[in-house]
Order: structure tokens, then sequence, then C-alpha cells
């Protein structure tokens, strides 16, 4: 066993797990027992990690089967009422003739931003402005990586609902990051 | 399926794109689509951006933890 992953040391990871599970639950009680039985797992079963990667990483990932599971056990006690989303809201995004209604802008070094706090921040502020369905298909693809196919056995939705889903998602998210980070402070420009 | 496609059917298949596999007719319609249009290509790379960022959340380590 590495001297990395003794209990000590796991514990010093729970309050950035607790903020991915949350990232993805947005349930604090839901997320607190995700991120709970992660570490048990993680004291139980210390001696199967590799130490190939981190062990951040090693417990996001036992992370990411609890959140799984919540959102499983959540869907079996509260089925969501499956309406067909067909995103007749996104007609929004769009003049009548099928162009943007406001055109992509040009983003100013987007990649220097991954190193700044303050932008996951304003990006964690985009997801929260998600209608919840819509946020949690994106969090599920994109924060878990799961594929499509999986998604829409969890949530019991159609394909094409997932899909409208992750279109709304990033048609939204594109927008809003311009507005409130790219576009929000001239200082960032250049 | 047009060849001809507007912004709005264009950055739905870019969407779809990054989730499932188009068409051999949506592929080459979406690329004569973005080949001349701007504001596709820019929505092209600031949704495959987006993908890189929450990839990356919750974000380099926060201050607050310690």
């Amino acid at each position: 066993m590495s001297a990395a992953a003794t209990p000590l040391e796991l514990e010093q990871h729970r309050p950035y797990l607790l903020r991915f599970a949350l990232l993805q639950l947005r349930d604090r009680s839901a997320a607190e027992d995700a991120v709970q039985e992660t570490l048990l797992a993680a004291i139980q079963g210390a001696s199967q990690f590799a130490g190939q990667s981190s062990v951040r990483t090693w417990l996001v990932g036992i992370l990411k089967h609890k959140i799984v599971d919540s959102i499983r056990k959540a869907s079996r006690e509260q089925p969501v009422e499956s309406v067909e989303d067909r995103g007749e809201d996104l007609d929004a995004f769009f003049a009548e003739d099928g162009h943007f209604a406001e055109a992509p802008q040009q983003w100013a070094s987007p990649e220097r931003s991954l190193e700044q706090q303050r932008f996951f921040e304003a990006l964690e502020r985009c997801l929260q402005s998600l209608p919840r369905n819509t946020a949690r298909a994106f969090t599920m693809r994109e924060l878990m990586g799961l594929e499509t196919e999986e998604i829409c056995k969890e949530l019991r939705i159609s394909t094409s609902n997932c899909w409208v889903m992750l279109y709304r998602a990033r048609l939204s998210l594109r927008a809003c990051l311009e507005r409130t980070w790219f576009l929000a402070d001239p200082a960032k420009a250049g | 399926m047009r060849l001809r496609l507007s912004c709005k059917e264009a950055s739905s298949l870019i969407s779809r794109a990054m989730d499932a596999r188009l068409s051999v007719t949506e592929r080459i319609a979406l690329r004569l689509h973005v080949a001349i249009c701007d504001a596709c290509t820019r929505f092209t790379s600031q949704v495959e951006f987006l993908r890189r960022a929450v990839k990356a959340l919750p974000g380099p380590d926060d201050p607050r933890e310690r």
C-alpha cells in the first residue's frame, strides 16, 4: 500500500470530492453520502490503489460510481416524468432565417482561463443557471464522461431527448461564458 | 437531408457529433457549412473548449479548502 493512501491522507481530499459530487448531484446530503461511501470504499480498498494515478484521480474514479448509484436510486424512487423535450426554447438563440441571433464572438486566449479559479467559478454559476434535467444530462456526459446511451437509460429519456438537452446545455453555457467571462472584463482581452 | 444548412441546423449537428456518429450526408453538409461560416467555426471550437473546461472542474486547488 502506498504511503499516500492512509485514511488521513484520503480524508484530505474530502472537500474536493464534495465539490465534485455537488456539481453533479446538486443536493448536499446526497453529495455528502456519495463522498462518505467513496472514502469508506477507498479505505477498505486502499491496497488496490496501484499508485499509477494520483490518489485524487483514483478517488474521483470511485466517486463517479457512487454518484451514478445515487442518481439511479433517486430515479427509482422518484421517476422523472417523461415529457418529450423538443427544445422549442432553443429557437430563442436563432433568428427567423436560422442564423445565430447573436453570433459567437472571438474569445481571447481561452486556454489561459483554465488556470484561473475565477473562471471555474463563472462556469459553475453558468451550470447552475441551466434547467435541472439539462444540467444533469450535461454533467453526466461531460463531467462524469458517460456515453449518451447510459444517460438515456439512467434518466429514462429517449436518445433524441438526450441530444436536445446536451445541445441546449452547450448553447446556453457557451453564451453564458461569453457574457459573464470572456466579454465581461476588458482586462482579460488580448 | 439538404446539403445547405442554416447555423441552427449546423450547430445542432456540431453538438450531436460530440455525442454520436453523424451520417455521411450530415458530415458533408456540416463541413460545407462550417467552411464558409465564421460563427459556426467559432461555435465548434468554443463547445470543444467547454468540454475541456468541464473535464477540469472543479478547477485548480481552491484556496478555500485550506
